[in-house]
């Protein structure tokens, strides 16, 4: 009896082996996509028991903190409401996390700081994250979004010589602390005007005359032309076969590209794109950040790339100005099918302002412990040297002029130099709804504020009429 | 080195486990290192040196390893389920203790258990009885859609644990009779025993089969199933004895999974734990689903003890953390590497519980050690199989470290069992 006992206990090991395979499975093999597993709430759950670190202003204001409740999970408040909502995001457990509570979630939770957590238990104290400064401005955050008035829009400004990002209003917007319910987040879900996205990074709109900031970096710095040089800016030049009309069919005979700028010539600016041509345009296009997302702290999921979008095989798909469907006369007027984020177009302004230099554009400044020690430091970095400093200097003076006597003037801050370009893309032709745009730096000898500003519907509104008066307001707020 | 000197060696470092588990809690709860767990440690010594002077006084001979093995086990439960809850660790602490007197009351009572033989009609119809009474109105209790345990007052029991024990004194005693008698008929080249003899075995899968409509729990009729086919095995030595056996059972299982909803749903939220509509519904795939992201967690080395996430406030996450899940909450905090540690302590107590029934002289005694031992191994297969995805999750108890009185209590009597045929089996050796 005692042979069929053994292979019992053969049987036994074997059955013991399925046993630590499958352990082994879990905890190793199949453990990432356990953990990412949408249904697997376990590290949210254990983040609610650690005191979240606050987000505040560049002034201190604090715009978001923990509260600790009854039993002992802390929960998120958001003091500043709806003021910030996309950009300060939210961290709750239902909807999860966006925005800044999500990009810098490993911050905010103290992951970092493993041991220092763990001394932090043995003396008692409790869990806590690092706190996030960010260079935030409320009061001109307010400004603009007390500008857009409800309309829906975008408005960023930042610092061109650090990438500090000031100002980031979006609207529609919406109060975080509505999120804590179910409810509430499903209705902003499927609320009208997309309330949750950012339409600072994840919005795509044709950026109008404000790319011909682009294309005149690209035909100056080249060495192709300089802002003296003439051009025919006659109404209806044919570009790519198609003949070409100015804003009002206006003709404008031979002009000088300060001019053309000035007045936002298209057949000039479309001409200059066609010479310049596609492979340099797309050079001067990478250097200001087209092509992949838009570089900031803010989860991958919020940040879209600005570029050409062709429809291939029935779905838009972002391609190189190279590509043969690109038209590049009408690309250098911000027609075609370009699609741009605000901030993009930010950075365009931030690139002149800064003499060439683009910095990487920053909200988050640092992250500073329990113990008040800086955790992490966000130092500004450059994105790229996209013109020489000659060549800024040239399309500062062009931009100045815009607001001085162009299409701009409403943006012209009195004892201030404004440098400038507004935009106004077509929507929707047949019913005169257009997407006013404005970008700008301010001030022109020492810039210290870059802006972009868009209104996504008006009737007939105008870049200089509709937008360039929020820019103003945005900057003097910034400036004072 | 005597047996029994070998055994109190043993039950030392058992102790300082749960000295350096309680502190390890004490830690992570109070975040001081409190003496209080060494008082815990010393009062745990105490009690295996209880359990300890019994066997000395009584089984000289018994098997040495079993005894400290069993404190092992125990104090990992007593450190997780305190870890779990306070409240619940004093329990299973106060039911420690009653298990011990179990213990003591088998050894001193069975001094001979093959009187255990006289009875077994007796005993197997207790043991039926046992078995059916959580479905009397009144008494029985439904837990997760299985019929498993029964309220007394205050108290609740689980009578299968118990009757797995009478079962399996019955199937040794029946088969030792009947063995030669299964064997002796060939027809056709292959063994085919009479109905008269075959009959009682048929009427064992039937038990089987009633188990799994009427209690309704896959586990624990796959544990009583297989653990007479490993007696039936052992012994016929006829491999077609447990072949045709198991097929028979899984007929029966595949034929009740598709047709009783309970056992059905089972199944299916086994095969799909994260379809989103299982995973809603009560008594759906949500365990199983937070039992496997539970040790994704704990990865290879572990978060730490007292670092599993069970509950945020007042709402658990891990349902049945301190029985059914024990597993997974050890594997959290523990991680792969203790996960496989408590693996191979079951399978050091097995592989003694096999030995002694290698030693054991007369059919009865081997038949019984090896029934008992298959029966606890089974047992960790099924709850450990079914938090890991193995097969379907049911809820049967962790032998020795899962929160459960009855489970304890009836364990502590295999174990005296098995001392019982080790000290006989060592001392006709030794002869």
């Amino acid at each position: 009896m005692n042979k069929p006992i053994i292979r019992v206990f053969a049987v036994l090991l074997v059955l013991f082996g399925l046993l630590a395979y499958f352990t082994t499975r879990w905890t190793v093999v199949d453990r990432a996509q356990l953990q990412d597993n949408p249904q697997n709430k376990r590290q949210l759950l254990a983040q609610q028991k650690i005191a979240r670190g606050s987000i505040s202003a560049a002034s201190g204001t604090v715009l978001a903190r923990s509260v600790k409740r009854p039993d002992g999970t802390y929960a998120r408040r958001y003091p500043t409401d709806s003021l910030f909502s996309q950009t300060v995001g939210f961290s709750f457990l239902n909807p999860g996390t966006a925005g800044l509570e999500r990009f810098y979630n490993g911050q905010l939770i103290g992951r970092t700081a493993g041991l220092e957590q763990t001394l932090r238990k043995l003396q008692g104290k409790r869990a806590q994250g690092n706190d996030l400064h960010t260079s935030l401005d409320p009061q001109a955050q307010q400004v603009a979004l007390d500008q857009l008035a409800g309309r829906a829009g975008a408005v960023v400004a930042l610092d061109p010589r650090s990438g500090r990002v000031k100002v980031m209003a979006s609207v529609p917007g919406y109060d975080p602390n509505v999120l804590r319910s179910a409810k509430a987040t499903a209705q902003l879900n499927s609320a009208p005007g997309a309330p949750l996205l950012n339409r600072n990074t994840a919005g795509l709109y044709p950026p109008g005359s404000t790319f011909k900031v682009v294309a005149a970096t690209a035909a100056i710095d080249s060495g192709l032309y300089q802002p003296d040089s003439v051009v025919d800016g006659s109404n209806g030049v044919v570009i790519s076969g198609v003949p070409l009309n100015n804003d009002g069919g206006e003709d404008f005979g031979d002009v000088d590209l300060t001019t053309a700028l000035t007045q936002s010539v298209n057949t000039v600016w479309a001409q200059v794109g066609e010479r310049v041509g596609k492979r340099r345009m797309n050079r001067y296009m990478e250097r200001f950040g087209f092509g992949s997302p838009v570089p900031v702290d803010l989860p991958a999921a919020e940040r879209l790339a600005s570029g050409d979008y062709c429809t291939v095989n029935g779905s838009r798909k972002l391609v190189n100005a190279t590509a043969s469907c690109v038209d590049i006369g009408r690309v250098a007027i911000g027609q075609d099918k370009l699609l741009t984020t605000p901030l993009q177009m930010a950075m365009v302004a931030s690139a002149v302002a800064n003499r060439g230099v683009l910095m990487r554009p920053a909200i988050g400044t640092r992250t500073v412990d329990p113990e008040g020690r800086t955790a992490y430091e966000n130092t500004p970095k450059q994105f790229s040297r996209v013109m020489s400093a000659d060549t800024a200097d040239k399309l500062t003076a062009m931009m100045t002029r815009v607001v001085q006597e162009g299409t701009g003037t409403a943006a012209a801050l009195e004892g201030i130099d404004v440098a400038g370009k507004t935009g106004t893309a077509e929507r929707d032709v047949a019913n005169n709804i257009t997407q006013p745009w404005f970008i700008a730096f301010a001030p022109a000898a020492d810039p210290q504020v870059a802006i972009a500003v868009t209104i996504e519907k008006t009737v007939g509104g105008f870049g200089g009429t509709e937008a360039a008066p929020i820019a103003k307001a945005v900057m003097e707020s910034l400036l004072r | 080195m005597s047996a029994r000197n070998r055994e109190l060696l043993g039950l030392i470092p058992a102790s300082l486990l749960i000295v350096a588990g309680f502190g390890a809690v004490f830690l992570q709860e109070q975040t001081r290192l409190d003496d209080l767990s060494l008082t815990y440690g010393a009062i745990f010594l105490g009690l295996c040196l209880v359990a300890h002077v019994i066997v000395r006084l009584r089984l000289p001979d018994a098997d040495p390893y079993l005894l400290p093995i069993v404190a092992v086990l125990a104090s990992i439960g007593l450190v997780v389920i305190y870890r779990l809850n306070e409240t619940l660790a004093r329990d299973q602490a106060q039911w420690f203790v009653v298990g011990l007197i179990a213990f003591a009351a088998t050894i001193i009572l069975l001094r001979d258990y093959r009187v255990l033989e006289r009875y077994r009609y007796l005993i197997a119809a207790a043991s039926l009885f046992l078995l059916l009474l959580p479905r009397v109105p009144g008494i029985g209790q439904q837990a997760n859609g299985a019929y498993l345990g029964i309220g007394l007052g205050p108290v609740t029991f689980q009578p299968a644990e118990f009757a797995k024990i009478g079962i399996i004194i019955f199937l040794a005693s029946y088969l030792r009779d009947t063995r030669a008698l299964l064997v002796s008929r060939k027809r056709f080249g292959i063994t085919l025993p009479r109905l008269k003899h075959i009959g009682p075995l048929l009427l064992v899968w039937g038990l089987a089969m009633l188990m799994l409509v009427f209690i309704r729990d896959l586990g624990s009729s796959l544990m009583f199933f297989g653990g007479f086919l490993a007696m039936l095995y052992v012994a016929t030595d006829r491999f077609i004895f447990p072949a045709v056996g198991f097929g028979l059972f899984a007929f029966g299982a595949w034929f009740f999974a598709s047709t009783v909803g309970h056992v059905g749903d089972r199944v299916s939220a086994w095969q799909h734990p994260f379809d989103p509509k299982l995973y809603e519904q009560i008594g759906g795939s949500y365990q199983i689903a937070q039992s496997l992201f539970a040790q994704a967690d704990g990865g290879v080395w572990g978060q730490g003890f007292g670092q599993a996430l069970v509950s945020v406030g007042d709402s658990p996450i891990l349902p049945a953390a301190q029985t059914d899940l024990i597993y997974a909450v050890i594997v959290n905090e523990l991680g792969l590497i203790g996960g496989i540690a408590l693996l191979l302590i079951y399978v050091l107590m097995v592989e003694r519980g096999f030995r002694i029934a290698i030693l054991a002289r007369d059919s009865f005694s081997k038949l019984l050690a090896t029934g008992l031992t298959t029966v606890v191994a089974l047992q960790v297969f099924v709850i450990v199989g079914g938090v890991t995805k193995v097969i379907p999750l049911t809820g049967v108890t962790l032998p020795f470290v899962s929160y459960g009185g009855s489970s304890i209590v009836a364990n502590f009597v295999i174990v005296a069992l098995l001392l019982l045929i080790s000290d006989r089996a060592r001392r006709e050796a030794r002869r």
